[in-house]
């Protein structure tokens, strides 16, 4: 492969992780609280695709967006919501505990091997071939990434809801004082969150067709580590903190040898590190921007 | 003697006498029970090491079993037999390839060891609070991970390090749970102690009257560390062989849902959510190789028992947020504590502290009372 090749890989993993970024992020704007068991929103998504993997591709997509969507609206009802008012912390640790129990339930249920979803296959197939390999789920990869940041960015800056969510991320108390419905606000989020997860879940089992129940908390882990980078609190600069993490580890993956490749993990997670102790806030948000530390 | 005093002594004595009772009952049992029995031991050890830290500092930490692992692999590799060592692990340092230590040596070393990672990590990591931690800790916990699962010079990399002196019986995964109760015990009366409990309770406040929060923390952590080095040393000579992955995600998983079962605020919660919860993993695990129970047997299904103590960790979040205990000591209420948590929000223990949320200022107009009640609380009462 070239280095067009890499490059267009790196953006399209990156792009894939943006997505994954605006799911926890868009959560935590509202709520400021972490969902670490959004990957296993993902992963019941993936799973529900291996499951209806007789029926036809559109009727299993469709009904992949209602199972995440009632995943993350579940996930609300039984976990967010009686935390409500407890810390940031006690959620992170609950959805940790959470996604750990899920984990275990995909063992009992789909065993430890991995069930192979063969959806879409075609898109795998190359639209030039030779030196550059470019495939044809990687475009659809960038179009639905650009396509949906571009219709959230819509949606959060010229709807009511979204002009409501950014007043809620800006101030809960305030925004229930002039007449916002908090409830509401933060049901539509999880909406928007799992709707996020169900496509998340469909370009990776396109891509990595086999489904296996770390699946989801891998790919959330790497995930976060990007939106810490980029600095939780803003979506914008989470999303591209999601961005260049799948970038990067997608030019890494394509670059190095195998044998140093083992150690990318280290390196990433010792910059994380870094970055907290360093820049808090994330490496893109502005200088002196509100952090929490003693 | 006055009731402070009974309270102190069965502060003390509750862990001990709890601890003891395993003892007891570990030394009756068939070998393959007492296997069971004595990891419940090294469990609890752990979950102490946890209590250290995280509840005396209301700071979370996915780190700790990181502090676990690097005790096991120390002990282990150094009191392998050295020809065992040239053939199964043959590009290990010269450090480690040669000395050949006794088994207290090698318990001693993990503690130490323990310690000092627990010291570099600390210095670097105790200004964060909250969300930072939570995430600082849990990368430092893959950076050990990643590292030893696959570093052939420091250990057996992915491989399994095999034919470790199995030496932890009864007494010495006794002897070392106690010395963990002790050292925990005599860390909470301490100054230091107190004032991390009163920046826990509120850290503007405890800075306020002058506290370093980062220095005590970093006492805690270290403590902690040490332990939970020993427990790592314990462990790894009660299996024989231990694999990177037993000292991962699973084990801080169970490990933090036994501190927060228990109640993660008081010595007494962490070492009673150890002991139920231990037993009840133990029997949840043979429960999946198959298992008799009043004459019926039957096999679980394998992860189950981690469903199950997710369950119980979730529900025990968010139903009783101070756990079983309610975050006392041991007899503390009947003995006429005067609840340091008074005034106090009702809340969650790991998360009264520092509120969570960036921006969102605890209100300053009633901030100093439960910091300062828990400073004073270091003074003998009349």
């Amino acid at each position: 492969m070239t280095v067009v090749g890499y490059l267009v890989d790196a953006v399209s993993l990156g792009a894939l992780y943006a997505l994954i970024a605006v799911s926890v992020g868009l959560v935590f704007g509202v709520l400021r609280q972490v969902n670490l068991a959004q990957g296993e929103v993902i992963a019941f998504g993936a799973y529900s695709l291996w499951l209806m993997r007789t029926l036809p591709t559109w009727l299993a997509i469709v009904l992949c967006f209602g199972v995440c969507i009632a995943a993350s609206l579940v996930l609300q009802v039984t976990v967010f919501r009686p935390l409500r008012g407890a810390s940031a912390l006690a959620t992170l640790i609950a959805t940790f505990g959470v996604s750990y129990g899920l984990e275990a339930l995909w063992l009992i249920v789909f065993g430890p091997s991995g069930n192979t979803v063969s959806m879409l296959t075609n898109l795998n197939d190359t639209v030039i071939g030779g030196a550059v390999a470019l495939r044809w789920i990687t475009l659809v990869e960038i179009g639905t990434a650009a396509v949906l940041l571009g219709g959230l960015l819509l949606l959060l800056f010229r709807t009511t809801l979204g002009m409501r969510m950014r007043a809620v991320a800006e101030d809960l108390r305030a925004a229930r004082l002039v007449g916002v419905r908090i409830g509401r606000v933060v049901t539509w989020a999880f909406v928007l969150s799992g709707a996020s997860a169900a496509v998340v879940a469909i370009l990776t089992t396109v891509q990595t067709p086999l489904v296996t129940p770390t699946f989801g908390l891998t790919l959330i882990i790497v995930a976060l580590v990007g939106v810490v980078l980029g600095g939780l609190d803003h979506l914008g600069r989470a999303t591209a903190g999601g961005f260049v993490v799948g970038f990067v580890n997608s030019l890494l993956g394509s670059v190095l040898p195998e044998q140093q490749l083992v150690y990318v993990t280290s390196l990433t997670f010792l910059f994380v590190v870094v970055v907290l102790v360093v820049r808090p806030a994330g490496l893109l948000a502005p200088r002196g921007a509100s952090v929490e530390r003693v | 003697m006055s009731r402070s005093t009974l309270r102190l002594a069965a502060e003390l004595a509750g862990p001990l006498a709890l601890v003891g009772a395993v003892a007891l009952v570990a030394s009756n049992l068939s070998t393959s029970d007492q296997t069971d029995a004595i990891n419940v031991l090294v469990t609890v050890t752990i979950v102490i090491g946890l209590y250290v830290f995280i509840g005396n500092s209301g700071v979370i930490s996915f780190g700790q079993i990181s502090f676990v692992a690097v005790g096991a692999f120390a002990a282990g590799i150094l009191t392998t037999p050295v020809t065992t060592r040239q053939t199964t692990m043959p590009d290990l340092f010269g450090f480690l390839a040669r000395p050949e230590l006794t088994n207290v040596e090698s318990i001693l070393l993990a503690a130490a060891l323990g310690s000092l990672f627990a010291l570099i990590v600390g210095l670097a990591l105790m200004r964060l609070s909250g969300l930072a931690a939570g995430i600082a800790t849990f990368a430092v916990l893959e950076i050990t991970y990643n590292i030893l699962a696959n570093w052939a010079k420091i250990g057996p990399g992915p491989t399994t390090l095999a034919s470790v002196p199995v030496t932890t019986g009864v007494a010495q995964a006794t002897v070392g749970c106690a010395v963990a109760v002790l050292a925990a015990f005599a860390y909470q009366r301490s100054r230091s102690c107190r004032l991390l409990r009163a920046s826990r309770a509120d850290a503007l406040a405890a800075r306020g009257i002058g506290v370093s929060i980062v220095r005590h923390r970093l006492g805690a952590f270290v403590l902690s560390g040490a332990i939970c080095g020993l427990a790592g040393a314990l462990y790894v000579h009660e299996l024989g062989s231990i694999n990177v992955t037993e000292v991962y995600l699973a084990l801080t998983f169970s490990t933090l849902a036994m501190l927060v079962v228990g109640g993660s605020q008081s010595l007494w919660g962490a070492t009673l959510g150890g002991v139920l919860l231990g037993i009840l993993s133990s029997f949840l695990s043979n429960a999946e190789n198959g298992t008799t129970l009043f004459g019926f047997t039957f096999t679980l299904p394998n992860g189950l028992s981690s469903i199950i103590f997710a369950i119980l960790f979730v529900g025990a979040l968010m139903l009783f947020p101070r756990g079983l205990t309610r975050n006392r000591e041991f007899l503390a209420k009947m003995l006429g504590e005067r609840s340091a948590q008074r005034g106090v929000p009702e809340g969650a223990p790991i998360t009264s502290s520092d509120g969570g949320s960036p921006g969102k200022a605890p209100d300053g107009a009633s901030a100093p009372a439960p910091a300062a009640r828990a400073a004073a609380g270091a003074e003998p009462e009349h």
